[in-house]
């Protein structure tokens, strides 16, 4: 048996200001170097992090009871409707709602200038936001309107709960039809004239456990700037092997992370609201995900480079929205970052969508926060389905097929 | 054929003169007028967005009549406070103004590529892409 280190061990260390701490991107070098041995000996965490567009992401709040009570049954948050079917004073507010007189794509493509993940910004900045509330009325809660200007402090709570966030692996997305298409990808241009992809590859969080040896539920996170955790494994968590084109298994790819979080705590340097044209819009989160290096097994998948790791090319004008299989294979992060790749013959350029910067700067703020004993690991209290529970994705039937 | 965009400035003396009547009857100037003002000593600036074939010819005009003409060029700017690097605007420019400066990835913005398509204004998810006159 080789190295194993337990959780206690790496918080003494981290206390004690002695443990070692490198990024998901510093410590590929240091394991080519001295070996995986002998970096496993002396890492104890690696931290990853991703910033990037996450549509299933939104706050709950609670704004606290006026006088008289109201139920309010619909809430506005700058005029973008907020799901009030909860209790009385407490609603959730959506990153992909659109405000209420959004023209949308009626006079295509629509610009969709503000809706719930801006919002979101704008209360992590600390901005007034005009607040509105309906209800019907009852003998406890009689008021049934209201509208006034709130900002975050003035809420009792409000905490972003994202039901899918961090995507282990996604899509490189390309356009095989003759017009230009507008897509929570971009902008995509007719004859594969351009292809983006959205994760930081190997700074990515789950592509760097990607069989969950160390995240599970209750693991403390970097999340928006203030300290999250993971809640349960997103929706649509389908961890899966991802193949190459001759059908070899690469990686697992296709988990994803529900993550919880006080937005109270987040800046808006790292929760950023979103138009994305002719689509809609979203909310850009910052996570970061500390890695404890229990074992040489953690630090193989850790140390993995751009060039071992791969993203599935998808036609976003017929394949995705017409939930076809693809045929276009498989490219690898180091040559989607290099900014062309070749794909039927032909030399496309490549942009990615999440923020490469931006990750490695929450990798970098992660690290100082350990280091500065700030923040200690936490021991998932369960564990995430991995590849091994072989969950199948469910497609929803439509009447009349 | 490309507009063009100019600023017009008139003292007291040539404010009340019809000048747009002739651009456009003498020199078949399509004229779109973006802003006019006059103050109360009746200077006046006036922003428009010309196209026609006789161009030259009627900024020579307007010299005659004593009226300064400025071209106006519309630029583009990248806040970089605003940015986010995400690097989405670098495969919708069409001139390699907007790139990933790499390893880092980080965007840049090289203006004198730019050619003001405005591609990237309707693309960045965040509007870091501003204009400015
Ligand atoms: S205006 Fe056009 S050319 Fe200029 S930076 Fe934007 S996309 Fe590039
Ligand atoms: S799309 Fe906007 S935020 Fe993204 S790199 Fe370009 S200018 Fe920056």
């Amino acid at each position: 048996m080789g190295i194993e280190k337990t959780y206690a061990e790496i918080n003494a260390k981290i206390k004690s200001g002695q443990a070692v701490i490198v990024t998901a991107e510093e410590i590929i070098p240091l394991v080519q170097e001295k070996g995986l041995t002998q970096a496993t000996k002396e890492v104890d965490v690696v931290t990853t992090g991703t910033f990037g567009p996450m549509c299933s992401s939104g706050a709950f709040l609670n704004f606290g009871h006026a006088n008289p009570r109201m139920r309010m049954s619909k809430v506005w948050l700058n005029n973008v409707p907020a799901y009030a079917g909860i209790a009385a004073a407490d609603a959730y507010i959506g990153a992909t709602e659109t405000k209420e007189d959004d023209p949308l794509n009626s006079n295509f493509p629509g610009e969709f200038r503000y809706g719930g993940g801006h919002v979101i910004e704008d209360l992590v900045s600390g901005k007034p936001v005009h607040f509105k509330a309906k209800s019907y009325g009852t003998d406890c809660y009689p008021r049934r309107e209201l509208e006034t200007k709130i900002t975050i402090n003035d809420v009792n709570e409000v905490f972003l709960f994202n039901p899918r966030n961090a995507y282990q692996n996604y899509n490189c997305a390309v356009n095989l039809s003759k017009k230009t298409i507008y897509t929570y990808m971009g902008m995509l241009q007719p004859d594969i004239a351009n292809a983006h992809y959205s994760t930081s590859g190997q700074l990515s969080p789950l592509l760097k456990d990607p069989h969950f040896l160390t995240i599970g539920v209750g693991t403390r996170i970097f999340l928006g700037g203030g300290v999250g955790y993971v809640a349960w494994h997103g929706t649509q968590h389908f961890p899966g092997m991802l193949n190459d084109n001759q059908g070899q298994e690469l990686h697992p790819s296709g988990g994803t992370l529900a993550v919880i979080g006080d937005l109270k705590q987040m800046k808006s340097r790292y929760i950023r609201g979103n138009s994305f044209l002719g689509y809609g819009c979203t909310l850009m989160v910052g996570i970061g995900v500390p890695l404890p290096i229990l074992n040489e097994e953690v630090m193989r998948w850790a140390a993995r480079t751009d060039q071992e790791l791969y993203a599935p090319v998808v036609d976003y004008s017929d394949e995705y929205p017409n939930l076809k299989s693809g045929k276009l294979g498989v490219v690898s992060y180091a040559d989607l970052k290099s900014g062309q790749i070749m794909l039927k013959g032909k030399q496309v350029k490549t942009a990615p969508l999440s923020s490469y910067p931006m990750a490695v700067e929450i990798a970098n703020e992660l690290k100082a926060w350990i280091k500065a004993g700030k923040f200690e690991l936490s021991q998932p209290v369960q564990n995430l389905p991995a590849v091994k529970d072989n969950i199948v994705a469910k497609s929803l039937v439509t009447s009349g097929q | 054929m490309s507009s063009k965009k100019i600023i017009l400035r008139f003292c007291k003396d040539t404010s009340d003169k019809p000048v747009i009547y002739h651009l456009v009857k003498d020199y078949d100037w399509i004229v779109n007028i973006i802003k006019a003002r006059i103050n109360p000593d009746k200077e006046g600036t006036m922003v428009l967005e010309v196209t026609g074939a006789n161009y030259d010819q009627g900024i020579k005009f307007l010299e005659a009549q004593n009226i300064k003409v400025q071209m106006l060029a519309e630029q583009i700017k990248h806040n970089q406070e605003c940015c986010t690097s995400c690097g989405i605007c670098t495969t919708a420019c069409p001139t390699g103004a907007l790139y990933l400066e790499r390893p880092a990835m980080q965007v840049v913005f090289d203006s004198d590529k730019c050619v003001i398509c405005r591609q990237c204004l309707k693309v960045c998810p965040v509007k870091a892409m501003e204009v400015c006159f």
